[in-house]
Protein backbone atom coordinates (compact mmCIF):
# COMPACT_ATOMS: atom_id res chain seq x y z
CA UNK A 1 0.00 0.00 0.00
CA UNK A 2 0.97 3.66 -0.97
CA UNK A 3 1.33 6.18 2.07
CA UNK A 4 -0.95 8.94 1.86
CA UNK A 5 1.80 11.73 1.03
CA UNK A 6 2.86 9.83 -1.73
CA UNK A 7 -0.43 8.98 -3.56
CA UNK A 8 -1.27 12.87 -2.83
CA UNK A 9 2.07 13.90 -4.48
CA UNK A 10 1.51 11.34 -7.83
CA UNK A 11 -2.42 12.94 -7.81
CA UNK A 12 -0.33 16.40 -8.21
CA UNK A 13 -0.80 16.82 -11.66
CA UNK A 14 -4.42 16.06 -12.28
CA UNK A 15 -5.71 17.98 -8.88
CA UNK A 16 -3.91 20.99 -10.38
CA UNK A 17 -5.24 20.66 -14.14
CA UNK A 18 -9.03 20.03 -11.81
CA UNK A 19 -8.57 22.94 -10.19
CA UNK A 20 -7.80 25.19 -13.01
CA UNK A 21 -10.38 24.00 -15.38
CA UNK A 22 -12.85 24.20 -12.74
CA UNK A 23 -11.11 27.83 -11.97
CA UNK A 24 -11.84 29.08 -15.39
CA UNK A 25 -15.17 27.82 -15.63
CA UNK A 26 -16.03 29.56 -12.69
CA UNK A 27 -14.19 32.63 -13.74
CA UNK A 28 -15.46 32.44 -17.26
CA UNK A 29 -19.60 31.95 -16.42
CA UNK A 30 -19.95 34.79 -13.86
CA UNK A 31 -22.64 37.05 -15.10
CA UNK A 32 -23.78 38.31 -11.46
CA UNK A 33 -22.03 41.35 -11.28
CA UNK A 34 -23.43 42.46 -14.76
CA UNK A 35 -27.59 41.93 -13.67
CA UNK A 36 -25.99 44.46 -10.64
CA UNK A 37 -27.56 47.83 -10.78
CA UNK A 38 -24.80 49.96 -10.65
CA UNK A 39 -22.77 52.63 -12.02
CA UNK A 40 -21.30 50.72 -14.97
CA UNK A 41 -24.17 48.83 -15.35
CA UNK A 42 -26.24 51.59 -16.14
CA UNK A 43 -23.94 52.82 -18.88
CA UNK A 44 -24.33 52.48 -22.57
CA UNK A 45 -22.55 49.58 -23.36
CA UNK A 46 -21.07 51.43 -26.48
CA UNK A 47 -19.87 54.49 -24.27
CA UNK A 48 -18.54 51.88 -22.00
CA UNK A 49 -16.40 49.77 -24.64
CA UNK A 50 -15.41 52.94 -26.59
CA UNK A 51 -14.36 54.76 -23.24
CA UNK A 52 -12.45 51.86 -21.57
CA UNK A 53 -11.06 50.96 -25.27
CA UNK A 54 -9.62 54.66 -25.63
CA UNK A 55 -8.43 54.40 -21.69
CA UNK A 56 -6.52 51.05 -22.62
CA UNK A 57 -4.83 52.75 -25.19
CA UNK A 58 -3.53 56.04 -23.19
CA UNK A 59 -1.87 53.23 -20.39
CA UNK A 60 -0.45 51.03 -23.05
CA UNK A 61 0.99 54.46 -24.73
CA UNK A 62 1.57 56.50 -21.30
CA UNK A 63 5.83 56.93 -20.58
CA UNK A 64 5.09 57.82 -16.85
CA UNK A 65 5.02 55.48 -14.04
CA UNK A 66 3.12 57.55 -11.59
CA UNK A 67 0.11 57.91 -14.27
CA UNK A 68 -0.03 54.12 -14.17
CA UNK A 69 0.22 54.46 -10.37
CA UNK A 70 -2.80 56.40 -10.07
CA UNK A 71 -4.85 54.66 -12.91
CA UNK A 72 -3.99 51.50 -10.61
CA UNK A 73 -6.06 53.37 -8.06
CA UNK A 74 -8.70 55.17 -9.97
CA UNK A 75 -9.57 52.02 -12.23
CA UNK A 76 -11.42 50.13 -9.09
CA UNK A 77 -13.24 52.94 -7.89
CA UNK A 78 -16.07 53.01 -10.63
CA UNK A 79 -16.22 49.13 -10.09
CA UNK A 80 -16.51 49.00 -6.37
CA UNK A 81 -19.56 51.97 -7.68
CA UNK A 82 -21.01 49.15 -9.28
CA UNK A 83 -21.16 46.58 -6.66
CA UNK A 84 -17.92 44.57 -7.46
CA UNK A 85 -16.33 43.18 -3.99
CA UNK A 86 -12.61 45.09 -4.85
CA UNK A 87 -11.12 41.11 -3.88
CA UNK A 88 -13.30 39.29 -6.41
CA UNK A 89 -11.66 42.05 -8.87
CA UNK A 90 -8.26 41.67 -7.51
CA UNK A 91 -8.82 37.80 -7.65
CA UNK A 92 -10.05 38.02 -11.51
CA UNK A 93 -6.69 39.63 -12.51
CA UNK A 94 -4.22 38.44 -10.21
CA UNK A 95 -5.60 35.02 -12.09
CA UNK A 96 -3.67 35.89 -15.38
CA UNK A 97 -0.68 38.35 -13.54
CA UNK A 98 1.97 35.43 -12.44
CA UNK A 99 1.54 34.11 -15.87
CA UNK A 100 2.50 37.18 -17.02
CA UNK A 101 5.03 38.24 -15.16
CA UNK A 102 7.27 34.91 -14.73
CA UNK A 103 7.45 34.83 -18.65
CA UNK A 104 7.95 38.66 -19.29
CA UNK A 105 8.63 41.29 -16.54
CA UNK A 106 10.66 39.07 -14.07
CA UNK A 107 13.73 38.12 -17.04
CA UNK A 108 13.36 42.02 -18.01
CA UNK A 109 14.72 42.61 -14.33
CA UNK A 110 17.38 40.44 -15.57
CA UNK A 111 18.39 41.03 -18.96
CA UNK A 112 18.10 45.07 -19.01
CA UNK A 113 21.23 46.74 -19.36
CA UNK A 114 21.99 49.89 -17.21
CA UNK A 115 22.52 51.65 -13.81
CA UNK A 116 22.96 49.03 -10.87
CA UNK A 117 20.60 49.18 -8.67
CA UNK A 118 21.07 45.36 -6.94
CA UNK A 119 25.02 43.76 -7.11
CA UNK A 120 26.15 40.86 -4.97
CA UNK A 121 29.58 39.88 -4.88
CA UNK A 122 30.70 42.86 -7.25
CA UNK A 123 27.96 41.70 -10.53
CA UNK A 124 25.41 43.71 -11.18
CA UNK A 125 22.21 41.37 -10.48
CA UNK A 126 19.21 43.95 -11.31
CA UNK A 127 19.77 47.36 -12.75
CA UNK A 128 17.24 50.59 -12.82
CA UNK A 129 16.36 50.46 -15.79
CA UNK A 130 15.43 46.91 -15.99
CA UNK A 131 13.68 47.47 -12.72
CA UNK A 132 11.73 50.73 -14.53
CA UNK A 133 10.93 47.88 -17.66
CA UNK A 134 9.77 45.32 -15.33
CA UNK A 135 7.36 48.22 -13.58
CA UNK A 136 6.04 49.62 -16.95
CA UNK A 137 5.16 45.88 -18.15
CA UNK A 138 3.51 45.00 -14.47
CA UNK A 139 1.46 47.79 -14.14
CA UNK A 140 0.36 48.35 -17.88
CA UNK A 141 -0.94 44.82 -18.04
CA UNK A 142 -2.80 45.12 -14.42
CA UNK A 143 -4.51 48.28 -15.70
CA UNK A 144 -5.31 47.32 -18.81
CA UNK A 145 -6.87 44.05 -17.10
CA UNK A 146 -8.51 46.23 -15.03
CA UNK A 147 -10.51 48.35 -17.37
CA UNK A 148 -10.78 44.74 -19.36
CA UNK A 149 -12.68 42.87 -15.92
CA UNK A 150 -14.46 45.80 -15.51
CA UNK A 151 -16.19 45.82 -18.69
CA UNK A 152 -16.49 42.46 -18.79
CA UNK A 153 -17.78 41.99 -15.60
CA UNK A 154 -20.56 44.54 -15.58
CA UNK A 155 -21.89 44.25 -19.43
CA UNK A 156 -23.89 41.11 -20.34
CA UNK A 157 -22.13 39.27 -22.68
CA UNK A 158 -24.89 39.64 -25.46
CA UNK A 159 -24.75 43.05 -25.05
CA UNK A 160 -21.10 42.96 -25.55
CA UNK A 161 -21.41 40.97 -28.37
CA UNK A 162 -24.21 43.46 -29.53
CA UNK A 163 -21.73 46.61 -29.37
CA UNK A 164 -18.97 44.80 -31.15
CA UNK A 165 -22.01 44.61 -34.12
CA UNK A 166 -23.21 48.15 -33.44
CA UNK A 167 -18.71 49.39 -34.28
CA UNK A 168 -18.77 47.40 -37.26
CA UNK A 169 -16.43 44.59 -36.70
CA UNK A 170 -16.76 41.87 -38.29
CA UNK A 171 -19.63 39.68 -37.91
CA UNK A 172 -17.24 36.63 -38.51
CA UNK A 173 -15.28 37.74 -35.38
CA UNK A 174 -17.97 38.54 -33.28
CA UNK A 175 -18.98 35.02 -34.06
CA UNK A 176 -16.21 33.09 -33.49
CA UNK A 177 -16.20 35.48 -29.90
CA UNK A 178 -19.50 34.42 -29.17
CA UNK A 179 -18.78 30.64 -29.65
CA UNK A 180 -15.40 30.40 -28.18
CA UNK A 181 -17.01 31.72 -24.98
CA UNK A 182 -19.94 29.23 -25.25
CA UNK A 183 -18.01 26.32 -25.97
CA UNK A 184 -15.11 26.63 -23.69
CA UNK A 185 -17.58 26.10 -20.50
CA UNK A 186 -18.73 23.60 -22.58
CA UNK A 187 -14.94 21.73 -23.13
CA UNK A 188 -14.45 22.46 -20.13
CA UNK A 189 -17.20 20.52 -18.59
CA UNK A 190 -16.24 17.79 -20.78
CA UNK A 191 -11.99 17.89 -19.52
CA UNK A 192 -13.43 17.90 -15.79
CA UNK A 193 -15.78 15.04 -16.27
CA UNK A 194 -13.13 13.06 -17.73
CA UNK A 195 -11.08 13.67 -14.84
CA UNK A 196 -13.76 12.66 -12.79
CA UNK A 197 -14.61 9.70 -14.71
CA UNK A 198 -10.76 8.79 -14.55
CA UNK A 199 -10.94 9.10 -10.56
CA UNK A 200 -14.20 6.96 -10.39
CA UNK A 201 -12.30 4.32 -12.31
CA UNK A 202 -8.71 4.14 -10.35
CA UNK A 203 -9.00 2.18 -7.28
CA UNK A 204 -5.35 2.64 -7.09
CA UNK A 205 -2.51 4.73 -8.19
CA UNK A 206 -1.02 5.85 -11.75
CA UNK A 207 2.91 6.48 -11.89
CA UNK A 208 3.63 10.04 -13.13
CA UNK A 209 4.48 8.05 -16.49
CA UNK A 210 1.00 6.57 -16.81
CA UNK A 211 -0.33 10.36 -15.49
CA UNK A 212 1.31 11.89 -18.18
CA UNK A 213 0.00 8.77 -20.75
CA UNK A 214 -3.19 9.78 -19.57
CA UNK A 215 -3.15 13.35 -19.70
CA UNK A 216 -2.16 13.13 -23.57
CA UNK A 217 -4.97 10.84 -24.19
CA UNK A 218 -7.48 13.27 -22.72
CA UNK A 219 -6.10 15.72 -24.96
CA UNK A 220 -6.45 13.86 -28.01
CA UNK A 221 -9.99 13.41 -27.61
CA UNK A 222 -10.76 16.77 -26.59
CA UNK A 223 -9.52 18.18 -29.32
CA UNK A 224 -11.29 15.39 -31.24
CA UNK A 225 -14.50 16.16 -29.35
CA UNK A 226 -13.92 19.56 -30.72
CA UNK A 227 -13.63 19.21 -33.52
CA UNK A 228 -17.07 17.18 -33.97
CA UNK A 229 -19.03 19.64 -31.83
CA UNK A 230 -17.52 22.53 -34.04
CA UNK A 231 -19.28 21.03 -37.07
CA UNK A 232 -22.11 19.89 -35.61
CA UNK A 233 -22.97 23.51 -34.32
CA UNK A 234 -22.29 24.74 -38.18
CA UNK A 235 -24.80 22.28 -39.28
CA UNK A 236 -27.16 23.73 -36.39
CA UNK A 237 -26.59 27.20 -37.50
CA UNK A 238 -26.95 26.25 -41.03
CA UNK A 239 -30.53 24.58 -40.20
CA UNK A 240 -31.93 27.75 -38.63
CA UNK A 241 -30.79 29.56 -41.45
CA UNK A 242 -27.52 31.63 -40.99
CA UNK A 243 -26.04 33.30 -43.24
CA UNK A 244 -22.83 34.24 -42.32
CA UNK A 245 -24.23 37.14 -40.51
CA UNK A 246 -25.20 37.29 -36.62
CA UNK A 247 -27.72 39.85 -36.74
CA UNK A 248 -28.85 41.07 -33.02
CA UNK A 249 -32.42 42.46 -31.68
CA UNK A 250 -30.99 44.63 -29.28
CA UNK A 251 -31.29 48.30 -29.20
CA UNK A 252 -29.16 50.81 -27.48
CA UNK A 253 -30.39 54.58 -25.84
CA UNK A 254 -28.36 57.44 -24.80
CA UNK A 255 -28.91 58.72 -21.16
CA UNK A 256 -27.65 62.02 -19.68
CA UNK A 257 -25.35 59.68 -17.55
CA UNK A 258 -23.35 58.10 -20.32
CA UNK A 259 -22.63 61.66 -21.65
CA UNK A 260 -21.44 62.60 -17.71
CA UNK A 261 -19.17 59.18 -17.92
CA UNK A 262 -18.09 60.29 -21.32
CA UNK A 263 -17.00 63.68 -19.88
CA UNK A 264 -15.30 61.88 -17.18
CA UNK A 265 -13.75 59.36 -19.02
CA UNK A 266 -12.36 62.33 -21.18
CA UNK A 267 -10.74 64.07 -18.64
CA UNK A 268 -9.10 61.16 -17.17
CA UNK A 269 -7.66 61.06 -20.94
CA UNK A 270 -6.08 64.14 -21.14
CA UNK A 271 -4.61 64.34 -17.45
CA UNK A 272 -2.78 61.24 -18.09
CA UNK A 273 -1.93 62.35 -21.93
CA UNK A 274 -0.86 65.92 -20.10
CA UNK A 275 0.83 64.72 -17.46
CA UNK A 276 2.72 61.17 -19.26
CA UNK B 1 -44.34 27.05 -49.63
CA UNK B 2 -47.26 26.39 -47.30
CA UNK B 3 -49.58 28.56 -49.78
CA UNK B 4 -48.53 26.02 -52.58
CA UNK B 5 -50.71 22.70 -52.52
CA UNK B 6 -48.45 20.00 -52.76
CA UNK B 7 -49.00 16.15 -52.87
CA UNK B 8 -45.66 15.03 -50.57
CA UNK B 9 -43.44 17.06 -48.43
CA UNK B 10 -40.31 14.20 -48.68
CA UNK B 11 -40.07 11.89 -51.62
CA UNK B 12 -36.53 10.13 -51.15
CA UNK B 13 -36.01 7.25 -54.16
CA UNK B 14 -32.98 4.73 -53.58
CA UNK B 15 -31.73 7.22 -50.87
CA UNK B 16 -27.69 6.03 -50.33
CA UNK B 17 -25.26 7.74 -48.06
CA UNK B 18 -22.27 6.50 -46.60
CA UNK B 19 -19.67 7.70 -43.92
CA UNK B 20 -15.98 8.57 -44.45
CA UNK B 21 -14.38 5.74 -45.41
CA UNK B 22 -17.38 4.01 -46.84
CA UNK B 23 -19.10 2.57 -43.70
CA UNK B 24 -22.91 2.70 -44.98
CA UNK B 25 -25.61 4.69 -43.37
CA UNK B 26 -28.63 4.61 -45.41
CA UNK B 27 -28.94 1.75 -48.45
CA UNK B 28 -31.26 2.40 -51.05
CA UNK B 29 -33.99 3.93 -48.83
CA UNK B 30 -37.60 4.96 -50.53
CA UNK B 31 -40.28 6.59 -48.60
CA UNK B 32 -42.82 9.68 -49.37
CA UNK B 33 -44.03 11.53 -46.56
CA UNK B 34 -47.26 13.69 -46.75
CA UNK B 35 -48.24 16.87 -45.06
CA UNK B 36 -49.95 16.14 -41.99
CA UNK B 37 -48.32 12.98 -41.02
CA UNK B 38 -46.55 12.10 -38.20
CA UNK B 39 -43.73 9.85 -38.84
CA UNK B 40 -41.68 8.07 -36.42
CA UNK B 41 -38.30 7.06 -37.49
CA UNK B 42 -37.53 4.16 -35.49
CA UNK B 43 -34.49 1.35 -35.28
CA UNK B 44 -31.15 0.24 -33.47
CA UNK B 45 -28.62 2.23 -32.28
CA UNK B 46 -26.44 3.08 -35.62
CA UNK B 47 -29.30 2.12 -38.12
CA UNK B 48 -29.04 5.42 -39.59
CA UNK B 49 -31.72 7.33 -38.10
CA UNK B 50 -29.96 10.95 -37.44
CA UNK B 51 -28.11 10.49 -40.54
CA UNK B 52 -31.87 10.43 -42.53
CA UNK B 53 -32.93 13.59 -40.40
CA UNK B 54 -30.28 15.35 -41.45
CA UNK B 55 -30.27 14.64 -45.39
CA UNK B 56 -34.04 15.46 -44.42
CA UNK B 57 -33.08 19.11 -43.37
CA UNK B 58 -31.02 19.56 -46.26
CA UNK B 59 -27.70 19.58 -44.12
CA UNK B 60 -25.73 16.93 -45.84
CA UNK B 61 -26.75 15.18 -49.08
CA UNK B 62 -27.70 11.59 -50.46
CA UNK B 63 -24.19 10.20 -52.28
CA UNK B 64 -27.07 7.83 -54.16
CA UNK B 65 -30.69 7.96 -55.18
CA UNK B 66 -32.55 11.51 -54.83
CA UNK B 67 -34.34 13.51 -52.35
CA UNK B 68 -36.94 15.73 -53.05
CA UNK B 69 -38.12 18.38 -50.84
CA UNK B 70 -41.90 19.98 -51.13
CA UNK B 71 -41.61 19.11 -55.09
CA UNK B 72 -37.91 20.13 -55.62
CA UNK B 73 -34.77 18.35 -55.52
CA UNK B 74 -33.04 18.75 -52.33
CA UNK B 75 -29.42 19.09 -53.45
CA UNK B 76 -26.38 20.39 -52.70
CA UNK B 77 -26.67 22.57 -56.00
CA UNK B 78 -29.96 23.94 -54.97
CA UNK B 79 -29.14 24.60 -51.61
CA UNK B 80 -26.85 27.30 -52.67
CA UNK B 81 -29.31 29.20 -54.32
CA UNK B 82 -29.99 31.78 -51.25
CA UNK B 83 -33.70 32.05 -52.14
CA UNK B 84 -33.95 28.56 -51.88
CA UNK B 85 -32.44 28.02 -48.65
CA UNK B 86 -34.35 30.81 -47.44
CA UNK B 87 -37.76 29.13 -48.58
CA UNK B 88 -36.73 25.57 -47.41
CA UNK B 89 -35.08 26.51 -43.93
CA UNK B 90 -38.46 28.81 -42.85
CA UNK B 91 -40.21 25.81 -43.32
CA UNK B 92 -38.34 22.89 -42.14
CA UNK B 93 -36.84 22.78 -38.56
CA UNK B 94 -34.44 20.24 -36.83
CA UNK B 95 -34.30 19.69 -32.96
CA UNK B 96 -30.36 18.33 -32.80
CA UNK B 97 -30.54 15.17 -30.32
CA UNK B 98 -27.65 16.67 -28.39
CA UNK B 99 -29.15 20.29 -27.10
CA UNK B 100 -25.69 21.44 -25.85
CA UNK B 101 -24.77 21.42 -30.00
CA UNK B 102 -27.66 23.11 -30.78
CA UNK B 103 -27.44 26.20 -27.95
CA UNK B 104 -24.39 28.24 -29.46
CA UNK B 105 -26.14 31.61 -28.12
CA UNK B 106 -25.35 33.38 -25.01
CA UNK B 107 -29.09 33.57 -23.68
CA UNK B 108 -32.08 31.65 -24.38
CA UNK B 109 -33.72 34.42 -25.37
CA UNK B 110 -31.31 35.27 -28.18
CA UNK B 111 -31.15 31.36 -28.98
CA UNK B 112 -35.16 31.69 -29.88
CA UNK B 113 -34.66 34.70 -31.89
CA UNK B 114 -31.62 33.40 -34.13
CA UNK B 115 -33.90 31.64 -36.43
CA UNK B 116 -36.64 34.33 -37.28
CA UNK B 117 -33.53 37.09 -37.51
CA UNK B 118 -32.15 34.96 -39.89
CA UNK B 119 -35.00 34.67 -41.80
CA UNK B 120 -34.85 38.17 -42.07
CA UNK B 121 -38.58 39.01 -40.47
CA UNK B 122 -39.92 42.34 -39.03
CA UNK B 123 -38.40 42.89 -35.39
CA UNK B 124 -41.87 42.93 -33.24
CA UNK B 125 -42.66 39.88 -35.57
CA UNK B 126 -39.58 38.36 -34.25
CA UNK B 127 -40.02 39.43 -30.77
CA UNK B 128 -43.49 38.24 -30.88
CA UNK B 129 -42.74 34.90 -32.68
CA UNK B 130 -39.99 34.50 -29.33
CA UNK B 131 -41.94 35.23 -26.94
CA UNK B 132 -44.67 32.72 -28.17
CA UNK B 133 -41.86 30.23 -28.63
CA UNK B 134 -40.99 30.59 -24.90
CA UNK B 135 -44.94 30.37 -24.03
CA UNK B 136 -45.30 27.16 -25.73
CA UNK B 137 -42.52 25.41 -23.82
CA UNK B 138 -43.48 27.01 -20.14
CA UNK B 139 -39.81 28.54 -20.73
CA UNK B 140 -40.42 32.38 -20.22
CA UNK B 141 -38.50 32.18 -16.73
CA UNK B 142 -35.73 31.12 -18.48
CA UNK B 143 -35.29 34.40 -20.84
CA UNK B 144 -32.30 35.42 -19.68
CA UNK B 145 -30.24 32.50 -18.48
CA UNK B 146 -27.10 30.97 -20.52
CA UNK B 147 -28.32 27.90 -22.09
CA UNK B 148 -25.06 26.12 -20.55
CA UNK B 149 -26.35 26.93 -16.74
CA UNK B 150 -29.54 24.54 -17.81
CA UNK B 151 -30.62 21.47 -16.61
CA UNK B 152 -30.58 18.70 -19.63
CA UNK B 153 -34.79 19.01 -19.74
CA UNK B 154 -34.02 22.91 -19.75
CA UNK B 155 -32.03 22.91 -22.89
CA UNK B 156 -34.03 20.01 -24.29
CA UNK B 157 -36.92 22.76 -24.35
CA UNK B 158 -34.78 25.39 -25.09
CA UNK B 159 -33.71 23.11 -27.97
CA UNK B 160 -37.36 22.75 -29.29
CA UNK B 161 -38.34 26.75 -29.16
CA UNK B 162 -35.41 27.70 -30.80
CA UNK B 163 -37.13 26.11 -34.15
CA UNK B 164 -40.73 26.20 -33.06
CA UNK B 165 -39.62 30.28 -33.45
CA UNK B 166 -39.61 29.87 -36.77
CA UNK B 167 -43.30 28.60 -37.20
CA UNK B 168 -42.12 25.53 -39.40
CA UNK B 169 -44.26 23.68 -41.39
CA UNK B 170 -42.16 20.70 -40.95
CA UNK B 171 -40.98 19.11 -37.35
CA UNK B 172 -37.78 16.81 -37.46
CA UNK B 173 -37.05 15.88 -33.70
CA UNK B 174 -34.06 13.59 -33.31
CA UNK B 175 -34.79 11.93 -30.38
CA UNK B 176 -36.82 13.97 -28.40
CA UNK B 177 -37.69 12.70 -25.58
CA UNK B 178 -34.00 11.87 -24.26
CA UNK B 179 -33.03 13.35 -21.31
CA UNK B 180 -36.36 14.68 -20.31
CA UNK B 181 -38.39 13.38 -17.04
CA UNK B 182 -41.67 11.69 -17.26
CA UNK B 183 -43.79 15.04 -16.74
CA UNK B 184 -42.02 16.68 -19.25
CA UNK B 185 -41.79 13.82 -21.71
CA UNK B 186 -45.82 14.02 -21.00
CA UNK B 187 -45.86 17.64 -21.84
CA UNK B 188 -43.90 17.30 -24.54
CA UNK B 189 -46.01 14.52 -26.23
CA UNK B 190 -49.97 16.80 -25.52
CA UNK B 191 -47.53 19.93 -27.39
CA UNK B 192 -46.84 17.56 -30.08
CA UNK B 193 -50.33 16.32 -30.42
CA UNK B 194 -51.99 19.62 -30.62
CA UNK B 195 -49.44 20.57 -33.11
CA UNK B 196 -49.74 18.24 -35.59
CA UNK B 197 -53.51 18.77 -35.23
CA UNK B 198 -52.96 22.13 -37.33
CA UNK B 199 -51.64 20.27 -40.87
CA UNK B 200 -48.25 20.09 -39.38
CA UNK B 201 -45.90 17.19 -40.37
CA UNK B 202 -43.84 15.98 -37.63
CA UNK B 203 -40.82 12.85 -38.26
CA UNK B 204 -38.75 12.07 -35.16
CA UNK B 205 -36.07 9.46 -34.84
CA UNK B 206 -36.92 7.67 -30.89
CA UNK B 207 -36.98 4.89 -29.26
CA UNK B 208 -39.63 5.11 -27.28
CA UNK B 209 -42.36 2.67 -28.56
CA UNK B 210 -44.86 4.71 -26.07
CA UNK B 211 -44.15 7.81 -27.71
CA UNK B 212 -44.64 5.94 -31.45
CA UNK B 213 -48.14 4.95 -30.01
CA UNK B 214 -49.02 8.40 -29.14
CA UNK B 215 -47.90 10.52 -30.98
CA UNK B 216 -46.98 8.63 -34.55
CA UNK B 217 -49.76 8.37 -37.75
CA UNK B 218 -46.73 6.26 -39.37
CA UNK B 219 -43.90 4.49 -38.83
CA UNK B 220 -40.39 4.30 -40.90
CA UNK B 221 -38.15 1.16 -39.68
CA UNK B 222 -34.47 0.53 -40.45
CA UNK B 223 -32.70 -2.16 -40.36
CA UNK B 224 -29.09 -2.70 -38.91
CA UNK B 225 -28.48 -3.78 -42.39
CA UNK B 226 -29.02 0.47 -43.00
CA UNK B 227 -32.63 -0.27 -45.35
CA UNK B 228 -36.14 0.26 -44.62
CA UNK B 229 -37.50 -2.52 -43.78
CA UNK B 230 -41.19 -1.34 -42.72
CA UNK B 231 -43.43 1.29 -43.41
CA UNK B 232 -47.17 1.71 -42.54
CA UNK B 233 -48.94 2.54 -39.37
CA UNK B 234 -47.57 1.87 -35.79
CA UNK B 235 -50.52 -1.02 -34.87
CA UNK B 236 -49.42 -3.25 -37.62
CA UNK B 237 -45.85 -3.66 -36.04
CA UNK B 238 -45.92 -2.34 -32.22
CA UNK B 239 -47.71 -5.84 -31.76
CA UNK B 240 -45.60 -7.99 -33.55
CA UNK B 241 -43.34 -8.60 -30.93
CA UNK B 242 -41.29 -11.19 -33.08
CA UNK B 243 -40.66 -8.44 -34.89
CA UNK B 244 -40.21 -6.13 -32.54
CA UNK B 245 -37.23 -7.93 -31.22
CA UNK B 246 -35.79 -9.40 -34.54
CA UNK B 247 -35.78 -5.15 -35.43
CA UNK B 248 -33.46 -4.63 -32.09
CA UNK B 249 -36.95 -2.59 -30.81
CA UNK B 250 -37.72 -4.67 -28.00
CA UNK B 251 -35.54 -6.62 -25.87
CA UNK B 252 -35.35 -9.92 -23.75
CA UNK B 253 -33.88 -10.01 -20.76
CA UNK B 254 -34.25 -11.81 -16.71
CA UNK B 255 -36.49 -11.20 -14.02
CA UNK B 256 -36.55 -11.93 -10.71
CA UNK B 257 -39.95 -12.42 -8.97
CA UNK B 258 -38.73 -13.65 -5.58
CA UNK B 259 -36.95 -16.89 -5.93
CA UNK B 260 -37.78 -17.94 -9.64
CA UNK B 261 -35.57 -16.02 -12.21
CA UNK B 262 -36.83 -16.00 -15.84
CA UNK B 263 -36.41 -14.22 -19.17
CA UNK B 264 -38.72 -13.28 -21.46
CA UNK B 265 -39.15 -10.09 -24.22
CA UNK B 266 -39.37 -6.59 -22.74
CA UNK B 267 -41.16 -3.97 -24.09
CA UNK B 268 -41.01 -0.88 -21.31
CA UNK B 269 -43.95 -0.06 -22.34
CA UNK B 270 -46.73 1.48 -20.29
CA UNK B 271 -50.72 0.78 -19.78
CA UNK B 272 -52.87 3.75 -19.59
CA UNK B 273 -56.43 4.19 -19.16
CA UNK B 274 -59.35 6.01 -20.42
CA UNK B 275 -61.10 8.16 -17.39
CA UNK B 276 -63.74 9.77 -19.69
Amino acid sequence: MLKAAEVKRKDVLSQNIFAVTKGLESAITTEHYSRYDGLLQRLDPRVKLATFAVLTAAVSFTESLAVLAVMLILVPLPGILSGIRPGFLLKRILLFIPVFTAVIAIPALFITKGDPLLSVGGHTIVTVQGAKTAAFLVLRVTDSLSLGALLVLTTPWTKLLATFRWFRIPSLFVSILSMTYRYIFVLLHTVNNMFLARKSRTPGTLTAKENRKWLGHTLAATMVKSLHISEQVYSAMLSRGYRDDRLTITRFKLHHRDLLWLLFASTVLTLSVWTG
Amino acid sequence: MSDRRIDSIFEAVDLSYDYPGGVPALSNVTFSIRPGETVALLGANGAGKSTLLKLLDGLIFPHNGTLNAFGLALSEESMNNPDRVLEFRSSVGLVFQDPDVQLFSPTVWEEVLFAPLQAGLERQEVINRGEQALELMGIEHLRNRAPYLLSSGEKKKVAISSVLSLRPDVLLLDEPSAGLDPFSQGKLIDFLVEWTGNDHCIVFSTQDLDMVEELATRVLILGQDHTLIADGPPDRFLSDPDFLLEANLVHAHSHRHKNLVHSHIHTHRHSHRHDS
